[in-house]
């Protein structure tokens, strides 16, 4: 029980975009097409996933003091896996994602899961913990570039949805549309969120 | 000349770091509450990214090029940000302690910045000379400094203002860096 529980909590009542706000960088940059928040969600699962697994490992082993020093080279060792893996297979998103792929070193969702959770619980848990974060962003990241591709260019994943009569909103595709519709999306899900907390309280 | 003063002006405006390429969201998220706040922040991100882009410039050509080891450099440039904002932080408080009072807390946040990290990686892509280099970070700074300045002034204001439930906090700080990105936006066809 208390497996799924660690499991299920980054996909929703805790995810890391809309309810702790962490990752909003890579998540406002690279969501012009749902392909690219796909891709970014994954090499975000894979590193998280990989530096949780081996900090748990060694979360005895590591002094204190310099801890956070080691997590980041931790870190910044898969990033670089993760980068040179999509310029081989994947130049091309590759090409798109440009600086926020080697970005994800500094994405505060996997430091602040290696501080937070890797380095004190076991590496069973702590898997659990990284594959739950990591889904939890990537189904955010899926959500808002569904809405900005749909919006700014009528398709998704390159798929025209609607037809020739949808006039593009250019602004979809651009920066000011990533804040609007994070913003918007954000505050849709605190609605639901607080709906059912009244409803848990009256009950 | 001509071509620095552009580099510097469009970082400070349609390139800015927080509403072209959002580096740099949380901090800006976080503490442009306060104008205070805002002030030291952006001060301390000017002054650690300028010299993080020095060190990482020399780094990056005279070592890493040279040696060819530039798979290292997302691994160099973390370590070089870290151990900077670390030795910035110990020499202020010995030297300048009115300076390191008002930036203090603000130091240890600016490591995981992607801001600075940002700057040292745009600059290795763009392949700027050393004076690019250091007009670029200091526009970047500049630029974050302004971004969050004008947000924490409008959020002051926004205390007393009616929002909706549903988007009180972040939901409503984000729909205004909308609007003000695009307003930014405006001034694209200044700058080629």
């Amino acid at each position: 029980m208390k497996a799924y529980r660690e499991f299920i909590k980054g996909i929703w009542q805790s995810n890391p975009v809309f309810k702790i706000l962490l990752g909003l960088c890579p998540t406002l940059a690279v969501t012009t097409q749902v392909q690219n928040g796909i891709a970014m969600g994954l090499a975000v699962l894979f590193v998280l996933v990989c530096s949780s697994f081996i900090i748990s490992v060694f979360r005895k082993q590591i002094p204190p003091q310099v801890r956070i020093a080691v997590f980041i080279v931790f870190i910044a060792t898969f990033v670089t896996l993760a980068d040179y893996f999509l310029k081989a297979q994947f130049p091309q998103i590759s090409k798109q994602l440009g600086p926020y792929v080697p970005l994800i070193v500094v994405n505060c969702i996997i430091l602040g899961r290696a501080e937070a959770f890797a380095s004190k619980n076991s590496i069973f848990y702590s898997l659990l913990d990284a594959i739950g974060m990591g889904l939890g962003f990537t189904l955010a990241l899926v959500m808002l570039s569904s809405v900005r591709e749909l919006l700014g260019s009528g398709s998704i994943l390159g798929y025209q949805i609607l037809g020739k009569w949808w006039t593009p909103w250019l602004i979809m595709s651009l920066p000011p549309g990533a804040f609007f519709t994070l913003g918007i999306l954000m505050s849709i899900i605190n609605t639901f969120a607080n709906k059912h907390k009244k409803h848990r309280s009256v009950a | 000349m001509k071509q620095l003063l552009l580099i510097f002006f469009a970082m400070v405006t349609t390139n800015n770091f927080v509403w072209h390429y959002f580096l740099g969201i949380c901090p800006f998220i976080g503490v442009s509450n306060k104008i205070d706040n805002a002030t030291g922040m952006g001060f301390a991100v000017t002054f650690v990214m300028t010299l993080a882009t020095i060190f990482c410039w020399f780094i990056y050509h005279l070592l890493l090029v040279r040696y060819n080891l530039e798979f290292l450099q997302y691994v160099v440039f973390i370590l070089v940000i870290a151990s900077l904002v670390q030795f910035v932080e110990m020499y202020l408080r010995k030297t300048i302690p009115t300076l390191y009072r008002s930036l203090g807390i603000f130091l240890p946040l600016i490591t995981t910045n992607c801001a600075i990290l940002g700057i040292t990686l745009f600059m290795v892509i763009r392949d700027y000379n050393f004076i690019q280099s250091v007009v670029f970070a200091f526009g970047g700074g500049v630029g974050f400094t302004f971004a969050l300045l004008i947000m924490a002034g409008i959020r002051e204001n926004l205390d007393l203002a009616p929002v909706p439930e549903s988007f009180k906090g972040a939901g409503i700080t984000l729909i205004i860096a909308g609007i003000l990105a695009l307003a930014f936006m405006g001034l694209t066809g200044l700058i080629k």
